[in-house]
C-alpha cells in the first residue's frame, strides 16, 4: 500500500530517508519531514477519529493546529502514551507509536457509534432536560455512563519521566509566526539591529509559501525565499528564530508566553534533553504575523473521512507530496480553492468538478481553472455528502434564484474539498485585550486599536496577497523596530504569479434542500455541534453568543474553535435575526493551543518543587538520624530517635534529659529582624503591643505583635542591643511576613521615622542550650563572659565571643530551665556547634527536636503562635493581657483592642487540660462540650490546641482554647470523640514549675 | 413552563425539537417593581427565585449588565462542600448544601450535582491538627467530615502521589463525602428558567449606574442603561462589582477585588474519581462531567477588575497538580481565565440589610461562593422579603467589620515554631 498517494516530485519530505510508525498496531512507512497525518494519507488511510459524542468516523479536515478531528494518542506505556495530540501537528520518527482514541473495540468498528441513531434524542444541551428521575439514579447510573462517555484520550497512568525547562527573555521585537508577513517582518527589524524573537508553531518556518509553489519572489519559489531568509536571520547575532514554538498566552505588558517543542519529533532524543521549554519574553514591541484560516463548510455529512478544507489538500501535495484522494470534489465560495484544484490536477487527481456557492465567479483563478478543463459550476452547493469511513459521493445541486435548492446530481469523489474562505487568525491580538472591528467587505473580525504595543500584520489581518503581505510584514517589523531605537528601512521584493485569494467566503450552514430534520451538518466537529444545535439553543432563548457557545459546547472542543466560531456566528446571526456584527465574539482565551502541563511545572518536583532552607547544623542532625518536618520552607529535626525508638519513646527521653541535665537545640529558623535607627524604639513601640522605651540595653523581652485587627500575629524574644540597635526575633513560618509587615508599615504609615529594618534569619546560627547545667556548658566556651546569674540574668543579653567567634549571647528559655541561645554568624555555625556538643556531651548532653520544645513549652503554658492562636486571638486571649501596654497612646492593634466584642467575658481562653486518665493523651482539635449527651448540633465550648503526653509530669497535658475558660477552673469538661466522651478537668495552663525558680537559677 | 423529562425530551424529538421555548423571558425593563434584584448571577436569579416561590411575591426583576450568569458564575470551579470551622459558616454552607442535594428535582433542570467527596490534603504537621480541629467541629455540627491517612486518602484517590520523597509530602486528609462538583451554567439557567416562570422579569444587557433615595434616606429605584427604574427594595448581588454598586449608595463595603483564576485540561476519559484541594501547595482540582480536569489556581495579589491575571499564578498552581498528580504531567492546558472576587478581610460573606432602608447586599464570597449559591440566594431572599435576616445569616452583616465580631475562615495563620 505504501506510496499509492504519494506523488513523485513533490513535497518537501526526504525521500531518502524511510520512517517506520504503527498506528493502531499497523505497521506503516512515512518519510522524514511527514507529520502523522501527511503519512497517514499517503498510505491512503482518512479515517483518524472518532468525534466526542455521537462517535462519528472522522478524518483529518485541515494540516494544521486548527486539526478537530483527528486526535490521537501518541508514545507507548502508561507514563508515556500521551493523548489527544493533533496527527497534522505530529513528526513522525522512528518507533513512532500513535493509536486512535474514544473507540470501542476498533477505530473502523465503534460500539460508540450507536449515539449517531440516539442523535435525536441528544441535542444540545439535553442532559439539562434528563436524568433526573429516579434521583437516586444521577450518582449511581446516569452520571457514572455519561462520565464514561464523554472524555477522549486517556490520561497517562504513571508518572512522567520527562524533563521539562523554563526560560526567562527580553527582546525588542516579538514576531509571532514566521510565513511571510513574519519573516518579512523578523528580516526588516533584524537587520535594523534590534533584538528579535521570531517564533512559528510548525518545524519549519515558511507558513504558507511551503504550500504555494506557484508564486515568484525575486524570482524564486516562496520556500526557496524562505530558505534565504532563514538563512539570514540565523546569521544574525541579535536575532533568534524558534520553530516548533507556540506563542501561546499573550499577557499585560506585551509579556508572551512561548512553548517550544524540542524532543517530540525524534526518535532517540539525547540523554537528559528536555522535553519542552517554555519561554516568558517580555518584548517591547511584538508583531503578530498569525496567518489566517480556512472555513469548512457545514452541510450534511461535511464529517465524512475524506472531506477537508482545501488549501489542507494544497498542503498535503505541496509540502508533503501526497494526493489526498483519487478524484476530487471541490465545493468552494472562494478562489483560492481553484488554485488547489489546479494543483491537483497537475498532480494527476481527477478533479469532477468545482461546485461554486457564487452565482457568477470571475477570478483569474477561475478562468485559468475553465481553460484548464474543470467542470466550473457556478450557483451550486452541496446537499450531502456520502459514505461511512470514506466518503463516496456528493450530491450537488444548483442553488435557485429564490435562495431554494434545487434537485441534485451525484458524483462520485472520495475526495471533497471545501472551503468557506479565510478566518484572520486574530487569537492572540484578542488575549492582548485588542479590539477587534468586523470588516464588511471581508465578512470577518479583523484587528482594530491595540491595546499594547503590538501590530498585526499579513494575513491575522486580512491581507492575503502575496505582495501586500510581504510589505504589510516588512513595514511592521521597520516599525517595530524603530520604536524601539533602531531605525532601519523595510525590505523590498519583486514578486510574481501572485494569486488573488480571499476573494468570498461563507459564513453559516450551506442553504439546503428539505427540512433536514435527520441531516448532520456539524459546524463544530469535535464537539459534535450540528447546525440544528446552534439554532435549537436560539430558540430556547439562549441569545448571547457567550450562551449559545457554552449551551452547544460549539467552540469549547481542544481546537477551541479555530474553524468554528465563525460558522456558529453565521448561523446564529441568522436564527437570531442580527447581523453578525452585532452578534459579537466570545472570548479568546488562551492558551492559543493546549500546552503541557509539565512546561509550566518545569524543574519545579520533588526537592526542586521547592527551595529547601537548611540550617548550619543539618548535616549533623542528619548524620544522627533525626525525623525531619517541614516548617515554611525550612527542613527542622523533628526528633532524634536512637535504637529504632519511636517519636513518642524518643520525645521522652529528650524531655527529661533536657529537664535533669541539659539538651541543645537548633533555633537557627527562628526569624530575625535587626530594627535600627534613632527611632527604632518609637517604631517599635508602634508596632508591638508592648512597651519598649523603658527596656535597658543589654536586656530582652517577649514581645507580641498583633495585627491592625488587635490580634496576635507573631511573637519572639527581643533584644535590645543598643539604645538604637534591636534584635527582634519571629516565629519560624512568620518572618517574612513580619518584615513586609513592618516594612508596609514603615514606608506607608510611618515614612517620617528614621529606621531601618534587615533581615537577618539567615545570618545567624542560633543554638539553643538548656536544662540546669547549660550554664556549665557554655562558660568555659564563652571567652571569657561572665555569664553568672548576676552577670546575666534570664531575659537578658551580651555580646562577645565564643571560641573566637563573635556571638550575641541571650538568656532566654523556651523550655522553662536555665538556658541560652547562642547567636553565631551562620558560617561559623557548625564549628560552634560542633564545640558546644563536645563540650556538652560529657555533662550528658542531649540533642532534641521541635517535637521535644513543644512538649517542654507546654508543660510551662506557653503558647505557639498558629498553633494556640489562629488569627482569632487577642494577646488576652491566651493570657498575654500582661504584654499589652496600658500607658502608650498607640500600637498596631490598639484600636481594635478597645471593642466590646474583643473585650468579652466569654471569649475563647486559654486553659490547661488534664483527663483523668492520666495515660489519656488527647488528640489535638477535639471539641469540649459541657454536656456530653447533647444532640448535634453540639453546643461547642472550645477546643483542644496542643496535646502531649510529659514525662516529667507522668501524666498527659493539653493547652485548649476555652469560651470564658479562666473562669472555668476546676470545671469538668467533655471532649467527644467518635464513639464516647473523655471527662477533662480545667487547669491553669501551666503545668511545672509556676512560680519560674529553675529559670533563674 | 415546559417540563423537562426524557419524555418531553423523546416528543420533542419526533418533532426535530422545534416545538421547545426559551428557557427564561429576557423582557425589556417595566417602569417599577416592588424589589429589584441588581445582578444576574446564580446568587441574584436564586434570590429572585426564592422571594418568588417561598415568600410568594411576583412583581421582581433582575438586572444584568451582560449576559445572565457570565460573572464568576460561569467561571468558577464548582466545587461544592460545607466543611467549613466555625458554627456560622458550617451552617451556613450546610444550609446550601442541602439545598444543592435536591436542586435538579426543585427546578427541574439538571444542575449535575455530582457528590464525588472532596479531599483536603495535608503536608505539614500545621496542617493536620488544624484539619482536625475542622473533622471534630464539623461532626459535632452534625456535618460530615472525616480524617484519612495518607494510604486511606490513596485509595480513595488512585492518583493522588503519597509518596514520601515529594517536598511536602502528604500526611493525610480530611474528606467530605457529601462534597461535590455541579455544573455552574446549569444552576443559574435553572433558576433563570424557574423564576421566569414564577413571573420574575429578566432584564438582561442592562446595567445599574446609579441608586435613587428619597430625602428621607430610604431607596426609591435605580438608574440604568435601559432607564430609570422605581422600586422600594434592592438587593445587590454583583460579586466582584459589589463596591463599585453600593458606592452608588454612598456606602463604602470592606472588600477587595482580585483576579482568581482557573483553567481546564483537554478532556480525558474518567482519571479522577473526587476533588483534591490542598491548601498548602495551592492546588485545587477535580474532573467535570466532559472530561475535563478543573483546576483552581490562586489569587492574584493586586487589586484589579481585568478579569485575567499573571501567567506566573496558573504555572505556580500546574507545578502543584504535577507534583501531587505526576502522571498528569503530560496533559494539556486546554482553556484558562480569570473571575474578580470580591475578598473581605474575615473570608467571609456579608448576606444582610445595609443602613440605607430598603437596599440588601449579598457579597463578599470572594473565591467560594459558588457552593453557597442555592443557599445564599434563599437566605438573601428571606432577609429582603423580611425586612430582618434569616437566623443562619444574621451574624453575616456588615458591621461586624466595626464590632471585631468576625468570622475568620481565613485566620488559621500558617504559622508554628
Ligand atoms: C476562578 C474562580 C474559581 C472559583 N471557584 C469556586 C469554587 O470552586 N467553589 C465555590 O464555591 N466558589 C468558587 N468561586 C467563587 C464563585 O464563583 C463566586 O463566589 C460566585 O459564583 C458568585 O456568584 P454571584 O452570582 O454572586 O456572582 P456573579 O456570577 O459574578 O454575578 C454577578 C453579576 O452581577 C453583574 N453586575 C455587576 N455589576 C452590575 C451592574 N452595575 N449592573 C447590573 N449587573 C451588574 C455581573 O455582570 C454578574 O453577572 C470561584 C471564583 C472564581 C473567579
Amino acid at each position: 500500500m505504501t506510496k499509492q498517494y504519494r506523488i513523485p516530485g513533490r513535497g518537501r519530505v526526504n525521500t531518502a530517508r524511510r520512517v517506520t510508525f504503527t498506528f493502531d498496531g499497523r505497521e506503516f512507512q512515512g518519510y522524514e519531514g511527514d507529520t502523522l497525518a501527511s503519512a497517514l494519507l499517503a498510505n491512503g488511510q482518512h479515517l483518524m477519529g472518532r468525534s466526542f459524542k455521537y462517535h462519528r468516523p472522522r478524518g483529518v479536515v485541515s494540516a494544521g493546529s486548527d486539526e478537530p478531528n483527528a486526535l490521537v494518542a501518541v508514545g507507548s506505556g502508561p507514563a508515556l502514551q500521551t493523548p489527544n495530540l493533533r496527527a497534522t501537528q505530529v513528526e513522525i520518527h522512528d518507533g513512532l507509536v500513535a493509536i486512535s482514541q474514544n473507540r470501542f473495540p476498533c477505530l473502523k468498528f465503534d460500539l460508540g457509534a450507536v449515539n449517531t441513531l440516539a442523535a435525536p434524542l441528544l441535542p444540545a444541551g439535553f442532559y439539562y432536560k434528563t436524568f433526573m428521575w429516579p434521583r437516586s439514579f444521577w450518582d449511581k447510573v446516569y452520571e457514572p455512563i455519561i462520565r464514561a462517555s464523554a472524555g477522549l484520550g486517556v490520561a497517562p497512568t504513571a508518572p512522567d519521566p520527562d524533563q521539562y525547562a523554563f526560560r526567562y527573555e527580553h527582546c525588542d521585537v516579538l514576531v509571532v509566526g514566521a510565513g511571510p508577513a513574519g519573516l518579512a517582518a523578523a528580516l526588516a527589524a533584524g537587520r535594523a539591529g534590534a533584538r528579535v524573537i521570531v517564533a512559528d508553531e510548525t518545524a519549519e518556518a515558511g507558513g504558507w509559501l511551503l504550500s504555494d509553489t506557484t508564486s515568484r519572489i525575486d524570482g524564486k519559489t516562496g520556500a526557496a525565499w524562505a530558505r534565504e531568509v532563514v538563512d539570514e536571520l540565523n546569521a544574525m547575532p541579535n536575532v533568534r528564530l524558534l520553530t516548533r514554538c507556540t506563542a501561546f498566552n499573550y499577557g499585560p505588558h506585551n509579556m508572551v508566553a512561548l512553548n517550544e517543542r524540542l524532543t517530540d519529533h525524534l526518535a532517540h532524543p539525547a540523554v537528559g534533553q528536555p522535553k519542552e521549554r517554555l519561554w516568558q519574553v517580555r518584548a517591547k514591541e511584538v508583531v503578530l504575523a498569525a496567518g489566517a484560516l480556512e472555513r469548512p463548510l457545514v452541510f450534511d455529512g461535511n464529517d465524512r473521512p475524506g472531506v477537508m478544507l482545501a488549501t489542507a489538500a494544497r498542503t498535503y501535495l505541496n509540502r508533503y507530496g501526497v494526493a489526498c484522494g483519487r478524484r476530487a470534489i471541490v465545493v468552494t465560495a472562494d478562489d483560492a480553492a481553484y488554485r488547489v484544484a489546479l494543483d491537483l490536477k497537475d498532480a494527476g487527481v481527477t478533479v469532477a468538478a468545482i461546485a461554486d456557492l457564487r452565482p457568477a465567479p470571475d477570478g483569474a483563478l477561475v478562468a485559468a481553472a475553465i481553460r484548464a478543463g474543470i467542470t466550473v459550476l457556478p450557483n451550486t452547493t452541496i446537499q450531502r455528502a456520502h459514505g461511512l469511513n470514506r466518503v463516496c459521493s456528493v450530491e450537488l445541486a444548483q442553488l435557485l434564484p429564490d435562495g431554494s435548492v434545487g434537485k441534485g446530481h451525484q458524483w462520485r469523489a472520495d475526495l471533497v474539498l471545501m472551503s468557506g474562505g479565510f478566518t484572520p487568525s486574530v487569537h492572540m491580538f484578542s488575549q492582548s485585550r485588542g479590539k477587534l472591528v468586523f470588516d464588511e467587505e471581508l465578512g470577518v473580525y479583523v484587528p482594530g486599536q491595540s491595546a499594547e504595543r503590538e501590530r498585526s500584520a499579513g494575513a491575522c489581518r486580512g491581507v492575503y496577497r502575496l505582495d501586500r503581505v510581504l510589505e504589510d510584514g516588512a513595514r511592521a517589523g521597520a516599525e517595530a523596530a524603530a520604536a524601539t531605537g533602531f531605525d532601519g528601512s523595510a525590505p523590498q521584493w519583486q514578486t510574481g504569479d501572485l494569486d488573488e485569494p480571499g476573494r468570498g467566503g461563507f459564513a453559516g450552514a450551506l442553504p439546503r434542500r428539505g427540512k433536514g430534520l435527520r441531516a448532520m451538518a456539524f459546524v463544530d466537529y469535535q464537539n459534535d455541534v450540528t447546525a440544528k444545535d446552534v439554532k435549537l439553543a436560539v430558540r430556547e432563548g439562549f441569545r448571547s453568543i457567550e450562551h449559545i457557545k457554552r449551551y452547544t459546547t460549539t467552540g469549547m472542543a481542544t481546537d477551541q474553535g479555530k474553524s468554528s466560531n465563525v460558522n456558529a456566528l453565521g448561523i446564529a446571526s441568522e436564527a437570531l435575526g442580527r447581523p453578525v456584527e452585532k452578534v459579537g465574539l466570545t472570548t479568546f482565551r488562551p492558551p492559543f493551543t493546549p500546552v503541557t502541563f509539565g512546561a509550566f511545572a518545569g524543574h519545579a518536583r520533588e526537592f526542586l518543587f521547592d527551595p529547601v532552607r537548611r540550617t548550619a547544623a543539618d548535616g549533623w542532625a542528619r548524620d544522627r538520624g533525626a525525623v525531619f518536618e517541614d516548617v515554611g520552607l525550612w527542613q527542622r529535626a523533628r526528633y532524634f530517635p536512637i535504637n529504632g525508638e519511636d517519636m513518642e519513646a524518643a520525645v521522652r527521653r529528650e524531655c527529661l534529659a533536657t529537664r535533669s541535665a541539659v539538651g541543645i537545640f537548633d533555633a537557627s529558623t527562628l526569624g530575625k529582624i535587626e530594627v535600627v535607627g534613632p527611632d527604632a524604639a518609637t517604631f517599635m513601640n508602634r508596632m508591638y503591643v508592648n512597651g519598649w522605651t523603658k527596656l535597658a540595653v543589654g536586656r530582652c523581652r517577649y514581645g507580641l505583635l498583633c495585627r491592625e485587627n488587635g490580634f496576635v500575629y507573631d511573637d519572639g524574644v527581643v533584644g535590645r542591643v543598643a539604645a538604637d540597635r534591636f534584635h527582634v526575633t519571629t516565629t519560624t513560618g512568620g518572618a517574612a511576613g513580619v518584615l513586609n509587615m513592618m516594612e508596609d508599615y514603615l514606608q506607608t504609615e510611618w515614612p517620617d521615622l528614621d529606621v531601618w529594618l534587615t533581615s537577618t534569619s539567615e545570618e545567624w546560627s542560633v543554638i539553643a542550650v538548656q536544662g540546669p547545667l547549660a550554664r556549665k556548658v557554655l562558660a568555659p566556651l564563652v571567652d571569657g563572659l561572665d555569664i553568672s546569674a548576676e552577670a546575666l540574668p534570664h531575659m537578658s543579653m551580651a555580646e562577645g565571643s565564643i571560641c573566637g567567634v563573635p556571638m550575641r549571647l541571650f538568656r532566654v528559655s523556651f523550655t522553662g530551665e536555665l538556658g541560652f541561645e547562642v547567636n553565631v554568624p551562620s558560617r561559623h555555625g557548625r564549628r560552634i556547634w560542633d564545640a558546644i556538643w563536645a563540650a556538652g556531651e560529657p555533662h550528658g548532653m542531649t540533642p532534641y527536636g521541635t517535637e521535644t520544645m513543644h512538649v517542654l513549652r507546654a508543660e510551662k503554658g506557653y503558647i505557639v503562635v498558629g498553633q494556640e492562636t489562629d488569627g482569632t486571638a487577642t494577646p488576652d486571649d491566651v493570657g498575654c493581657g500582661w504584654a499589652v501596654s496600658k500607658v502608650k497612646k498607640d500600637f498596631v492593634g490598639k484600636r481594635s483592642l478597645a471593642l466590646p466584642a474583643l473585650k468579652a467575658p466569654d471569649r475563647l481562653q486559654l486553659v490547661g487540660l488534664l483527663t483523668l486518665d492520666p495515660s489519656e493523651v488527647l488528640e489535638e482539635g477535639t471539641q469540649l462540650v459541657a454536656r456530653p449527651d447533647e444532640a448535634v448540633p453540639m453546643h461547642k465550648l472550645g477546643h483542644v490546641t496542643s496535646s502531649y503526653f510529659s514525662a516529667t509530669l507522668g501524666h498527659s497535658i493539653a493547652l485548649a482554647m476555652v469560651a470564658g475558660g479562666r473562669a472555668r477552673m476546676g470545671e469538668t469538661l467533655y471532649v467527644p470523640v467518635e464513639g464516647r466522651s473523655i471527662p477533662v478537668k480545667v487547669t491553669n495552663p501551666v503545668f511545672y514549675d509556676v512560680e519560674g525558680a529553675r529559670l533563674n537559677v | 413552563m415546559q417540563k423537562f423529562s426524557a419524555l418531553s425530551l423523546a416528543r420533542q424529538a419526533i418533532g426535530g425539537h422545534l416545538g421547545w421555548k426559551p428557557q427564561w423571558r429576557s423582557v425589556a425593563p417595566k417602569p417599577a417593581y416592588d424589589i429589584v434584584i441588581v445582578g444576574g448571577g446564580g446568587h441574584g436569579l436564586g434570590t429572585a427565585y426564592y422571594l418568588a416561590r417561598q415568600h410568594g411575591l411576583r412583581n421582581i426583576a433582575v438586572i444584568e449588565r451582560g449576559w445572565l450568569a457570565g460573572g464568576n458564575t460561569a467561571r468558577n470551579t464548582t466545587i461544592i462542600r460545607s466543611n467549613y470551622l466555625f458554627d456560622e459558616s458550617s451552617s451556613y454552607y450546610e444550609h446550601s448544601l442541602k439545598l444543592w442535594e435536591n436542586l435538579s428535582q426543585e427546578l427541574n433542570y439538571n444542575v449535575m450535582f455530582s457528590q464525588r467527596g472532596c479531599l483536603m490534603v495535608a503536608h505539614t504537621v500545621h496542617d493536620v491538627q488544624s484539619f482536625k480541629r475542622h473533622v471534630h467541629a464539623n461532626r459535632l455540627n452534625g456535618i460530615d467530615n472525616e480524617w484519612l491517612t495518607a494510604e486511606e486518602a490513596k485509595e480513595f484517590c488512585p492518583p493522588l502521589n503519597i509518596s514520601p520523597n515529594i517536598r511536602y509530602p502528604v500526611l493525610g486528609a480530611s474528606l467530605q463525602r457529601r462534597a461535590g462538583t455541579a455544573r455552574h451554567d446549569a444552576v443559574a439557567w435553572g433558576f433563570a428558567r424557574a423564576a421566569s416562570d414564577l413571573g420574575v422579569d429578566i432584564i438582561e444587557n442592562c446595567e445599574v449606574t446609579g441608586i435613587m433615595r428619597a430625602p428621607t434616606g430610604e431607596v426609591t429605584g435605580i438608574n440604568t442603561t435601559r432607564g430609570d427604574i422605581r422600586t422600594g427594595k434592592i438587593g445587590v448581588s454583583v460579586a466582584g462589582h459589589s463596591s463599585v454598586v453600593l458606592g452608588m449608595a454612598g456606602i463604602r463595603l470592606p472588600l477587595q477585588s482580585n483576579p482568581l483564576q482557573a483553567l481546564v485540561s483537554e478532556p480525558v476519559k474518567p482519571a479522577f474519581p473526587t476533588i483534591v484541594m490542598s491548601n498548602t501547595i495551592h492546588a485545587y482540582i477535580s474532573q467535570s462531567d466532559k472530561g475535563e480536569m478543573v483546576i483552581g489556581a490562586g489569587t492574584d495579589s493586586y487589586v484589579s477588575y481585568t478579569q485575567r491575571g499573571g501567567l506566573h499564578i496558573p504555572a505556580h498552581t500546574l507545578e502543584a497538580i504535577c507534583e501531587l498528580f505526576p502522571m498528569f504531567r503530560r496533559l494539556r492546558m486546554l482553556r484558562s481565565w480569570g473571575g474578580i472576587t470580591d475578598n473581605t478581610p474575615d473570608r467571609s460573606p456579608i448576606t444582610a440589610k445595609t443602613s440605607i432602608p430598603g437596599l440588601y447586599v449579598n457579597c463578599g464570597w470572594g473565591t467560594g461562593g459558588f457552593k453557597a449559591t442555592p443557599g445564599a440566594a434563599n437566605l438573601f431572599a428571606w432577609t429582603i422579603a423580611r425586612n430582618e435576616p434569616h437566623p443562619i445569616n444574621a451574624p453575616f452583616t456588615i458591621e461586624r467589620f466595626r464590632d471585631g465580631v468576625m468570622i475568620d475562615e481565613a485566620a488559621a495563620a500558617a504559622v508554628a515554631h
